[in-house]
Protein backbone atom coordinates (compact mmCIF):
# COMPACT_ATOMS: atom_id res chain seq x y z
CA UNK A 1 0.00 0.00 0.00
CA UNK A 2 1.67 3.19 -1.13
CA UNK A 3 1.49 6.48 0.73
CA UNK A 4 -0.75 8.04 -1.91
CA UNK A 5 -3.20 5.15 -1.66
CA UNK A 6 -3.22 5.44 2.13
CA UNK A 7 -4.09 9.13 1.82
CA UNK A 8 -6.88 8.26 -0.61
CA UNK A 9 -8.28 5.69 1.81
CA UNK A 10 -8.31 8.34 4.55
CA UNK A 11 -9.97 10.80 2.16
CA UNK A 12 -12.68 8.32 1.15
CA UNK A 13 -13.31 7.38 4.78
CA UNK A 14 -13.59 11.05 5.74
CA UNK A 15 -16.01 11.66 2.87
CA UNK A 16 -18.30 8.82 3.95
CA UNK A 17 -18.11 9.96 7.59
CA UNK A 18 -19.06 13.54 6.74
CA UNK A 19 -21.91 12.35 4.49
CA UNK A 20 -23.25 10.15 7.29
CA UNK A 21 -23.01 13.04 9.76
CA UNK A 22 -24.85 15.31 7.29
CA UNK A 23 -27.73 12.85 7.08
CA UNK A 24 -28.06 12.25 10.84
CA UNK A 25 -27.30 15.80 12.07
CA UNK A 26 -29.93 17.13 14.43
CA UNK A 27 -30.35 20.71 13.24
CA UNK A 28 -30.72 21.90 9.66
CA UNK A 29 -28.00 24.51 10.15
CA UNK A 30 -25.45 21.88 11.19
CA UNK A 31 -26.46 19.68 8.27
CA UNK A 32 -25.93 22.51 5.76
CA UNK A 33 -22.52 23.44 7.17
CA UNK A 34 -21.53 19.77 6.99
CA UNK A 35 -22.81 19.64 3.42
CA UNK A 36 -20.52 22.55 2.57
CA UNK A 37 -17.55 20.66 4.02
CA UNK A 38 -18.67 17.57 2.11
CA UNK A 39 -18.70 19.50 -1.17
CA UNK A 40 -15.16 20.77 -0.64
CA UNK A 41 -13.84 17.31 0.30
CA UNK A 42 -15.53 15.94 -2.80
CA UNK A 43 -13.63 18.51 -4.88
CA UNK A 44 -10.36 17.07 -3.53
CA UNK A 45 -11.58 13.57 -4.45
CA UNK A 46 -12.21 14.79 -8.00
CA UNK A 47 -8.63 16.02 -8.21
CA UNK A 48 -7.48 12.59 -7.01
CA UNK A 49 -9.49 11.14 -9.92
CA UNK A 50 -7.63 13.44 -12.37
CA UNK A 51 -10.81 15.37 -13.20
CA UNK A 52 -9.75 18.94 -12.39
CA UNK A 53 -12.54 20.63 -14.38
CA UNK A 54 -15.11 18.64 -12.42
CA UNK A 55 -13.31 19.53 -9.17
CA UNK A 56 -13.61 23.24 -9.99
CA UNK A 57 -17.30 22.86 -10.85
CA UNK A 58 -18.02 20.83 -7.70
CA UNK A 59 -16.21 23.31 -5.45
CA UNK A 60 -17.97 26.28 -7.03
CA UNK A 61 -21.50 24.94 -7.56
CA UNK A 62 -21.75 21.96 -5.23
CA UNK A 63 -19.86 23.32 -2.27
CA UNK A 64 -20.47 27.01 -2.87
CA UNK A 65 -23.71 28.16 -4.45
CA UNK A 66 -25.81 25.16 -3.34
CA UNK A 67 -24.80 25.68 0.28
CA UNK A 68 -25.57 29.40 -0.04
CA UNK A 69 -29.01 28.55 -1.41
CA UNK A 70 -29.76 26.02 1.34
CA UNK A 71 -28.51 28.33 4.10
CA UNK A 72 -30.72 31.15 2.83
CA UNK A 73 -33.69 28.78 2.84
CA UNK A 74 -32.93 27.48 6.35
CA UNK A 75 -32.91 31.00 7.75
CA UNK A 76 -36.17 31.87 6.00
CA UNK A 77 -38.13 28.83 7.15
CA UNK A 78 -40.39 29.40 10.14
CA UNK A 79 -40.32 26.71 12.79
CA UNK A 80 -43.35 24.43 12.52
CA UNK A 81 -46.18 24.74 14.99
CA UNK A 82 -46.34 21.00 15.66
CA UNK A 83 -43.02 19.18 16.20
CA UNK A 84 -41.93 17.05 13.28
CA UNK A 85 -42.06 13.33 13.95
CA UNK A 86 -39.46 11.26 12.15
CA UNK A 87 -40.43 8.01 10.50
CA UNK A 88 -40.93 4.95 12.70
CA UNK A 89 -38.50 2.11 13.26
CA UNK A 90 -39.98 -0.47 10.84
CA UNK A 91 -39.69 1.94 7.92
CA UNK A 92 -36.14 2.78 8.97
CA UNK A 93 -35.15 -0.89 8.98
CA UNK A 94 -36.79 -1.49 5.62
CA UNK A 95 -35.10 1.59 4.15
CA UNK A 96 -31.78 0.51 5.61
CA UNK A 97 -32.11 -2.91 4.00
CA UNK A 98 -33.05 -1.37 0.66
CA UNK A 99 -30.10 1.01 0.76
CA UNK A 100 -27.71 -1.76 1.77
CA UNK A 101 -28.98 -3.73 -1.22
CA UNK A 102 -28.46 -0.76 -3.58
CA UNK A 103 -24.96 -0.18 -2.22
CA UNK A 104 -24.06 -3.86 -2.59
CA UNK A 105 -25.31 -3.97 -6.16
CA UNK A 106 -23.36 -0.84 -7.10
CA UNK A 107 -20.28 -2.14 -5.32
CA UNK A 108 -20.58 -5.38 -7.27
CA UNK A 109 -20.80 -3.35 -10.48
CA UNK A 110 -17.56 -1.60 -9.58
CA UNK A 111 -15.96 -4.92 -8.60
CA UNK A 112 -16.87 -6.72 -11.82
CA UNK A 113 -15.84 -3.93 -14.20
CA UNK A 114 -13.83 -5.29 -17.15
CA UNK A 115 -10.07 -5.07 -16.89
CA UNK A 116 -9.71 -3.05 -20.08
CA UNK A 117 -12.07 -0.13 -19.76
CA UNK A 118 -13.84 1.15 -22.87
CA UNK A 119 -12.82 4.74 -23.44
CA UNK A 120 -13.38 7.61 -25.81
CA UNK A 121 -10.14 9.38 -24.83
CA UNK A 122 -8.21 8.50 -28.02
CA UNK A 123 -11.09 9.68 -30.21
CA UNK A 124 -11.33 12.93 -28.26
CA UNK A 125 -7.58 13.44 -28.42
CA UNK A 126 -7.46 12.86 -32.17
CA UNK A 127 -10.17 15.39 -32.92
CA UNK A 128 -8.89 17.93 -30.39
CA UNK A 129 -6.56 19.68 -32.81
CA UNK A 130 -9.31 20.25 -35.34
CA UNK A 131 -11.40 22.10 -32.78
CA UNK A 132 -8.59 24.49 -31.87
CA UNK A 133 -8.95 23.93 -28.13
CA UNK A 134 -6.37 22.49 -25.76
CA UNK A 135 -8.67 21.31 -22.97
CA UNK A 136 -10.37 18.02 -23.94
CA UNK A 137 -13.25 18.48 -21.50
CA UNK A 138 -14.01 21.92 -22.96
CA UNK A 139 -13.86 20.36 -26.42
CA UNK A 140 -16.38 17.70 -25.40
CA UNK A 141 -18.64 20.33 -23.81
CA UNK A 142 -18.64 22.85 -26.64
CA UNK A 143 -17.75 20.92 -29.79
CA UNK A 144 -18.40 17.19 -29.63
CA UNK A 145 -21.49 17.29 -27.41
CA UNK A 146 -22.45 20.90 -27.80
CA UNK A 147 -26.13 19.99 -27.97
CA UNK A 148 -26.01 18.76 -24.35
CA UNK A 149 -24.52 22.05 -23.20
CA UNK A 150 -27.09 24.09 -25.12
CA UNK A 151 -29.93 22.10 -23.59
CA UNK A 152 -28.34 22.36 -20.15
CA UNK A 153 -28.34 26.12 -20.45
CA UNK A 154 -32.01 26.02 -21.45
CA UNK A 155 -32.71 23.83 -18.39
CA UNK A 156 -31.11 26.50 -16.20
CA UNK A 157 -33.40 29.14 -17.70
CA UNK A 158 -36.43 26.88 -17.28
CA UNK A 159 -35.56 26.37 -13.60
CA UNK A 160 -35.31 30.15 -13.21
CA UNK A 161 -38.73 30.64 -14.82
CA UNK A 162 -40.05 27.95 -12.47
CA UNK A 163 -38.60 29.73 -9.45
CA UNK A 164 -40.02 33.07 -10.61
CA UNK A 165 -43.45 31.55 -11.18
CA UNK A 166 -43.68 30.86 -7.43
CA UNK A 167 -44.14 34.59 -6.78
CA UNK A 168 -47.52 35.83 -5.69
CA UNK A 169 -49.52 37.76 -8.28
CA UNK A 170 -48.94 41.16 -6.68
CA UNK A 171 -45.19 40.73 -6.57
CA UNK A 172 -44.73 39.60 -10.17
CA UNK A 173 -42.01 41.62 -11.85
CA UNK A 174 -40.68 42.81 -8.52
CA UNK A 175 -37.55 42.38 -6.45
CA UNK A 176 -36.45 38.91 -5.29
CA UNK A 177 -36.42 38.30 -1.57
CA UNK A 178 -32.71 37.56 -1.23
CA UNK A 179 -31.87 37.69 2.48
CA UNK A 180 -29.79 40.86 2.83
CA UNK A 181 -28.20 42.29 5.94
CA UNK A 182 -30.43 45.05 7.32
CA UNK A 183 -27.48 47.08 8.52
CA UNK A 184 -24.31 45.43 7.26
CA UNK A 185 -21.37 46.02 9.57
CA UNK A 186 -18.21 47.66 8.34
CA UNK A 187 -16.44 44.32 8.10
CA UNK A 188 -18.92 42.80 5.67
CA UNK A 189 -18.93 45.96 3.57
CA UNK A 190 -15.13 45.82 3.52
CA UNK A 191 -15.21 42.24 2.24
CA UNK A 192 -17.85 43.14 -0.36
CA UNK A 193 -15.64 45.98 -1.59
CA UNK A 194 -12.36 44.06 -1.71
CA UNK A 195 -13.43 40.66 -2.99
CA UNK A 196 -15.53 41.43 -6.11
CA UNK A 197 -12.69 42.95 -8.19
CA UNK A 198 -10.55 39.90 -7.40
CA UNK A 199 -13.53 37.64 -8.08
CA UNK A 200 -14.23 39.25 -11.44
CA UNK A 201 -10.61 38.85 -12.52
CA UNK A 202 -10.51 35.23 -11.33
CA UNK A 203 -13.86 34.45 -13.00
CA UNK A 204 -12.87 35.92 -16.35
CA UNK A 205 -9.43 34.30 -16.14
CA UNK A 206 -11.01 30.94 -15.41
CA UNK A 207 -13.29 31.23 -18.44
CA UNK A 208 -10.40 32.37 -20.66
CA UNK A 209 -7.96 29.74 -19.47
CA UNK A 210 -10.61 27.05 -19.84
CA UNK A 211 -9.81 26.78 -23.52
CA UNK A 212 -6.43 25.20 -22.88
CA UNK A 213 -6.31 24.37 -19.15
CA UNK A 214 -8.89 23.18 -16.64
CA UNK A 215 -11.57 25.81 -16.27
CA UNK A 216 -14.38 26.98 -18.45
CA UNK A 217 -17.54 29.01 -18.73
CA UNK A 218 -19.47 27.28 -15.92
CA UNK A 219 -16.77 27.66 -13.31
CA UNK A 220 -16.01 31.28 -14.22
CA UNK A 221 -19.70 32.16 -14.37
CA UNK A 222 -20.28 30.71 -10.90
CA UNK A 223 -17.54 32.90 -9.42
CA UNK A 224 -19.11 35.97 -11.04
CA UNK A 225 -22.48 34.97 -9.59
CA UNK A 226 -20.94 34.53 -6.13
CA UNK A 227 -19.32 37.97 -5.99
CA UNK A 228 -22.50 39.62 -7.30
CA UNK A 229 -24.49 37.91 -4.55
CA UNK A 230 -21.94 39.14 -1.99
CA UNK A 231 -22.35 42.77 -3.07
CA UNK A 232 -26.14 42.42 -2.99
CA UNK A 233 -26.11 40.86 0.47
CA UNK A 234 -23.89 43.63 1.82
CA UNK A 235 -26.30 46.18 0.33
CA UNK A 236 -23.67 47.74 -1.88
CA UNK A 237 -26.00 47.09 -4.80
CA UNK A 238 -29.75 46.77 -4.94
CA UNK A 239 -31.29 43.45 -5.85
CA UNK A 240 -32.67 44.11 -9.35
CA UNK A 241 -36.33 43.76 -10.21
CA UNK A 242 -36.88 40.77 -12.44
CA UNK A 243 -38.53 42.76 -15.22
CA UNK A 244 -35.47 44.97 -15.68
CA UNK A 245 -34.60 44.89 -19.34
CA UNK A 246 -30.83 44.63 -18.89
CA UNK A 247 -31.33 41.66 -16.60
CA UNK A 248 -33.45 39.73 -19.06
CA UNK A 249 -31.05 40.60 -21.87
CA UNK A 250 -28.08 39.22 -19.95
CA UNK A 251 -30.04 36.07 -19.14
CA UNK A 252 -30.76 35.20 -22.75
CA UNK A 253 -27.65 36.47 -24.52
CA UNK A 254 -25.77 33.24 -23.75
CA UNK A 255 -28.21 30.66 -25.08
CA UNK A 256 -29.24 32.95 -27.94
CA UNK A 257 -25.66 33.34 -29.17
CA UNK A 258 -25.14 29.60 -28.78
CA UNK A 259 -28.32 28.83 -30.71
CA UNK A 260 -27.54 31.40 -33.41
CA UNK A 261 -24.06 29.99 -33.99
CA UNK A 262 -25.54 26.51 -33.99
CA UNK A 263 -28.13 27.43 -36.62
CA UNK A 264 -25.47 29.23 -38.65
CA UNK A 265 -23.72 25.89 -38.76
CA UNK A 266 -26.33 24.82 -41.31
CA UNK A 267 -24.99 27.40 -43.74
CA UNK A 268 -21.27 27.71 -43.06
CA UNK A 269 -20.51 24.15 -42.00
CA UNK A 270 -22.06 20.70 -42.23
CA UNK A 271 -24.94 20.67 -39.77
CA UNK A 272 -26.45 22.11 -36.60
CA UNK A 273 -23.77 23.12 -34.08
CA UNK A 274 -20.93 22.27 -36.49
CA UNK A 275 -18.09 24.74 -36.71
CA UNK A 276 -16.21 25.56 -39.91
CA UNK A 277 -12.60 24.37 -39.44
CA UNK A 278 -10.83 27.69 -39.75
CA UNK A 279 -12.79 29.85 -37.30
CA UNK A 280 -13.84 27.18 -34.81
CA UNK A 281 -11.92 28.60 -31.87
CA UNK A 282 -13.13 32.26 -32.16
CA UNK A 283 -16.72 31.03 -32.44
CA UNK A 284 -16.30 28.84 -29.36
CA UNK A 285 -14.77 31.76 -27.42
CA UNK A 286 -17.75 33.96 -28.34
CA UNK A 287 -20.14 31.24 -27.20
CA UNK A 288 -18.25 30.72 -23.95
CA UNK A 289 -17.98 34.44 -23.19
CA UNK A 290 -21.71 35.10 -23.58
CA UNK A 291 -22.45 31.87 -21.73
CA UNK A 292 -20.27 32.95 -18.78
CA UNK A 293 -22.27 36.16 -18.43
CA UNK A 294 -25.60 34.39 -18.69
CA UNK A 295 -24.61 31.64 -16.27
CA UNK A 296 -23.42 34.19 -13.71
CA UNK A 297 -26.70 36.09 -13.84
CA UNK A 298 -28.85 32.92 -13.90
CA UNK A 299 -27.14 31.27 -10.93
CA UNK A 300 -27.31 34.45 -8.86
CA UNK A 301 -31.01 34.84 -9.61
CA UNK A 302 -31.67 31.18 -8.80
CA UNK A 303 -30.16 31.78 -5.35
CA UNK A 304 -32.08 35.07 -4.96
CA UNK A 305 -35.40 33.30 -5.37
CA UNK A 306 -38.84 34.42 -6.47
CA UNK A 307 -39.85 38.10 -6.35
CA UNK A 308 -41.43 39.15 -3.08
CA UNK A 309 -42.06 42.87 -3.25
CA UNK A 310 -42.58 45.40 -5.96
CA UNK A 311 -39.83 47.90 -5.27
CA UNK A 312 -36.70 48.25 -3.22
CA UNK A 313 -38.19 50.49 -0.52
CA UNK B 1 -7.52 -2.36 -5.27
CA UNK B 2 -6.80 0.63 -7.46
CA UNK B 3 -7.66 4.15 -6.36
CA UNK B 4 -10.45 4.32 -8.92
CA UNK B 5 -12.07 1.19 -7.47
CA UNK B 6 -11.72 2.63 -3.95
CA UNK B 7 -13.64 5.74 -4.94
CA UNK B 8 -16.13 3.54 -6.78
CA UNK B 9 -17.00 1.76 -3.53
CA UNK B 10 -17.10 5.15 -1.83
CA UNK B 11 -19.61 6.36 -4.44
CA UNK B 12 -21.75 3.24 -3.93
CA UNK B 13 -21.84 3.89 -0.16
CA UNK B 14 -22.76 7.54 -0.76
CA UNK B 15 -25.66 6.48 -3.00
CA UNK B 16 -26.93 4.19 -0.24
CA UNK B 17 -26.56 6.92 2.40
CA UNK B 18 -28.31 9.52 0.28
CA UNK B 19 -31.17 7.14 -0.48
CA UNK B 20 -31.56 6.33 3.22
CA UNK B 21 -31.69 10.01 4.13
CA UNK B 22 -34.16 10.70 1.33
CA UNK B 23 -36.55 8.03 2.62
CA UNK B 24 -36.28 8.43 6.38
CA UNK B 25 -35.94 12.18 7.03
CA UNK B 26 -39.31 13.85 7.23
CA UNK B 27 -38.26 17.47 6.75
CA UNK B 28 -38.10 18.58 3.12
CA UNK B 29 -34.83 20.47 3.56
CA UNK B 30 -33.11 17.31 4.85
CA UNK B 31 -34.57 15.38 1.92
CA UNK B 32 -33.05 17.92 -0.48
CA UNK B 33 -29.67 17.55 1.24
CA UNK B 34 -29.87 13.75 1.01
CA UNK B 35 -30.85 14.02 -2.66
CA UNK B 36 -27.71 16.06 -3.27
CA UNK B 37 -25.57 13.45 -1.49
CA UNK B 38 -27.22 10.73 -3.61
CA UNK B 39 -26.53 12.70 -6.79
CA UNK B 40 -22.89 13.29 -5.90
CA UNK B 41 -22.46 9.55 -5.28
CA UNK B 42 -23.74 8.83 -8.77
CA UNK B 43 -21.40 11.47 -10.21
CA UNK B 44 -18.53 9.87 -8.33
CA UNK B 45 -19.31 6.57 -10.07
CA UNK B 46 -19.15 8.40 -13.40
CA UNK B 47 -15.80 9.83 -12.35
CA UNK B 48 -14.54 6.34 -11.63
CA UNK B 49 -15.48 5.23 -15.13
CA UNK B 50 -13.72 8.30 -16.51
CA UNK B 51 -10.58 7.58 -14.52
CA UNK B 52 -10.47 4.00 -15.69
CA UNK B 53 -10.70 5.24 -19.25
CA UNK B 54 -7.40 7.05 -19.08
CA UNK B 55 -5.67 6.65 -22.44
CA UNK B 56 -3.84 8.55 -25.18
CA UNK B 57 -1.91 10.65 -22.69
CA UNK B 58 -5.00 12.00 -20.92
CA UNK B 59 -5.46 11.43 -17.20
CA UNK B 60 -9.12 10.54 -17.57
CA UNK B 61 -11.72 10.03 -20.28
CA UNK B 62 -13.13 13.51 -21.00
CA UNK B 63 -16.66 12.46 -22.05
CA UNK B 64 -17.90 11.25 -18.61
CA UNK B 65 -16.29 14.32 -17.06
CA UNK B 66 -18.35 16.58 -19.33
CA UNK B 67 -21.48 14.59 -18.43
CA UNK B 68 -20.74 15.07 -14.73
CA UNK B 69 -20.26 18.83 -15.15
CA UNK B 70 -23.61 19.01 -16.92
CA UNK B 71 -25.13 16.87 -14.18
CA UNK B 72 -23.83 19.08 -11.38
CA UNK B 73 -25.33 22.19 -12.99
CA UNK B 74 -28.68 20.51 -13.62
CA UNK B 75 -28.76 19.12 -10.06
CA UNK B 76 -28.23 22.65 -8.79
CA UNK B 77 -31.18 23.94 -10.85
CA UNK B 78 -33.37 21.17 -9.48
CA UNK B 79 -32.24 22.01 -5.93
CA UNK B 80 -33.00 25.70 -6.50
CA UNK B 81 -36.51 24.92 -7.73
CA UNK B 82 -37.10 22.51 -4.82
CA UNK B 83 -35.91 25.10 -2.28
CA UNK B 84 -38.16 27.77 -3.82
CA UNK B 85 -41.12 25.37 -3.57
CA UNK B 86 -40.24 24.62 0.08
CA UNK B 87 -39.99 28.30 1.02
CA UNK B 88 -43.35 29.00 -0.66
CA UNK B 89 -44.93 25.99 1.09
CA UNK B 90 -43.63 27.25 4.40
CA UNK B 91 -44.91 30.74 3.78
CA UNK B 92 -48.39 29.48 2.88
CA UNK B 93 -48.89 26.71 5.44
CA UNK B 94 -46.14 27.11 8.04
CA UNK B 95 -45.12 23.49 7.49
CA UNK B 96 -41.66 22.15 6.72
CA UNK B 97 -42.87 18.66 5.86
CA UNK B 98 -45.20 17.48 3.15
CA UNK B 99 -48.22 15.62 4.51
CA UNK B 100 -49.48 12.84 2.34
CA UNK B 101 -53.26 12.74 2.49
CA UNK B 102 -56.35 14.48 3.87
CA UNK B 103 -57.18 11.83 6.44
CA UNK B 104 -53.98 12.69 8.30
CA UNK B 105 -54.83 16.39 8.35
CA UNK B 106 -58.41 15.86 9.50
CA UNK B 107 -57.31 13.51 12.27
CA UNK B 108 -54.75 16.13 13.34
CA UNK B 109 -57.44 18.78 13.46
CA UNK B 110 -59.60 16.36 15.39
CA UNK B 111 -56.84 15.99 17.96
CA UNK B 112 -56.48 19.73 18.55
CA UNK B 113 -60.22 20.36 18.78
CA UNK C 1 20.85 22.34 -4.77
CA UNK C 2 17.89 20.10 -5.51
CA UNK C 3 18.41 18.31 -2.21
CA UNK C 4 18.54 21.57 -0.26
CA UNK C 5 15.28 22.75 -1.85
CA UNK C 6 13.62 19.43 -1.07
CA UNK C 7 14.75 19.60 2.54
CA UNK C 8 13.35 23.14 2.86
CA UNK C 9 10.05 21.93 1.40
CA UNK C 10 9.76 18.98 3.77
CA UNK C 11 10.64 21.05 6.85
CA UNK C 12 8.31 23.95 6.06
CA UNK C 13 5.37 21.79 4.98
CA UNK C 14 5.75 19.64 8.12
CA UNK C 15 5.78 22.78 10.27
CA UNK C 16 2.64 23.98 8.48
CA UNK C 17 1.04 20.60 9.06
CA UNK C 18 1.85 20.86 12.75
CA UNK C 19 0.05 24.21 12.96
CA UNK C 20 -2.93 22.70 11.11
CA UNK C 21 -3.07 19.92 13.68
CA UNK C 22 -2.74 22.37 16.57
CA UNK C 23 -5.57 24.50 15.17
CA UNK C 24 -7.80 21.46 14.66
CA UNK C 25 -7.18 20.25 18.21
CA UNK C 26 -8.05 23.74 19.40
CA UNK C 27 -11.26 23.69 17.33
CA UNK C 28 -12.30 20.41 18.90
CA UNK C 29 -11.20 20.99 22.49
CA UNK C 30 -11.63 24.67 23.31
CA UNK C 31 -14.70 25.53 25.39
CA UNK C 32 -16.44 28.28 23.42
CA UNK C 33 -16.69 29.96 20.03
CA UNK C 34 -14.30 32.87 20.61
CA UNK C 35 -11.42 30.70 21.76
CA UNK C 36 -12.05 28.30 18.87
CA UNK C 37 -11.85 31.21 16.42
CA UNK C 38 -8.55 32.19 18.01
CA UNK C 39 -7.20 28.68 17.39
CA UNK C 40 -8.37 28.66 13.78
CA UNK C 41 -6.57 31.88 12.86
CA UNK C 42 -3.28 30.13 13.58
CA UNK C 43 -4.24 27.58 10.95
CA UNK C 44 -5.09 30.19 8.33
CA UNK C 45 -2.13 32.49 8.76
CA UNK C 46 0.83 30.47 9.97
CA UNK C 47 -0.16 26.99 8.84
CA UNK C 48 -1.11 27.82 5.29
CA UNK C 49 1.72 30.36 4.99
CA UNK C 50 4.33 27.77 5.96
CA UNK C 51 2.89 25.27 3.52
CA UNK C 52 2.84 27.83 0.70
CA UNK C 53 6.44 28.88 1.38
CA UNK C 54 7.41 25.24 1.57
CA UNK C 55 5.87 24.60 -1.85
CA UNK C 56 7.51 27.61 -3.49
CA UNK C 57 10.85 25.86 -4.19
CA UNK C 58 8.93 23.16 -6.07
CA UNK C 59 7.14 25.48 -8.49
CA UNK C 60 8.46 25.74 -12.04
CA UNK C 61 7.32 29.21 -13.09
CA UNK C 62 7.08 32.57 -11.39
CA UNK C 63 3.39 32.80 -12.31
CA UNK C 64 2.71 29.61 -10.37
CA UNK C 65 4.55 30.99 -7.33
CA UNK C 66 2.56 34.22 -7.59
CA UNK C 67 -0.69 32.25 -7.73
CA UNK C 68 0.24 30.32 -4.57
CA UNK C 69 1.00 33.53 -2.67
CA UNK C 70 -2.22 35.16 -3.87
CA UNK C 71 -4.16 32.10 -2.67
CA UNK C 72 -2.55 32.44 0.76
CA UNK C 73 -3.37 36.16 0.98
CA UNK C 74 -6.99 35.55 -0.08
CA UNK C 75 -7.45 32.79 2.51
CA UNK C 76 -5.95 35.05 5.19
CA UNK C 77 -8.26 37.91 4.32
CA UNK C 78 -11.41 35.83 4.10
CA UNK C 79 -10.49 33.94 7.28
CA UNK C 80 -9.93 37.15 9.21
CA UNK C 81 -13.17 38.71 8.00
CA UNK C 82 -15.26 35.62 8.65
CA UNK C 83 -13.78 35.36 12.17
CA UNK C 84 -14.79 38.96 12.84
CA UNK C 85 -18.30 38.31 11.53
CA UNK C 86 -18.73 35.19 13.66
CA UNK C 87 -17.38 36.99 16.74
CA UNK C 88 -19.77 39.91 16.17
CA UNK C 89 -22.68 37.49 15.83
CA UNK C 90 -21.67 35.72 19.05
CA UNK C 91 -21.42 39.00 20.93
CA UNK C 92 -24.76 40.21 19.61
CA UNK C 93 -26.61 37.03 20.44
CA UNK C 94 -25.07 36.76 23.90
CA UNK C 95 -24.53 33.04 23.70
CA UNK C 96 -21.14 31.65 24.50
CA UNK C 97 -20.93 28.42 22.54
Amino acid sequence: MTLVFACEVVLAGLLVAIATWTIVARTAFAAIVLFMVYGLLLAIVWVALSAVDVALTEAAIGGGVTSMLLMGAATRLRAPTTPVADVGLPLRIAAGLLCALVTTVLGAVVFFLPDVAPTLAPVAKDNLAASGLGNPVAAVLFVFRALDTLLEKVVLLLALVGVWSLASDEAWGGVPGLPVYARPGRILVFLAQILPPIGIIVGIYMFWAGASQPGGAFQGGTILAAVWLLTMMARLQDVPAINARWLRLLLVVGPTAFLAIGLAGFFIADSFLAYPPGIAKPLIIVVEATLTLSIGVTLALLVAGPPERLSQR
Amino acid sequence: MSSAALFGYCGAVLVGLGLYGLITRAEVLRKILSFNVLGSGVFLLFGVFARRGAAAGLGADPVPQALVITGIVVAFSATALAVALLVRLNKETGQIIVTSDDSEESSEQGATR
Amino acid sequence: MRLALDIITVVLVSAGGFFFMAGTIGLLRFPDTLTRLHALTKVDNLGLGLIVFGLLPQVESRLGALKLIVIWLLVQMSGAIVSQLIAQAVRRSGRQT
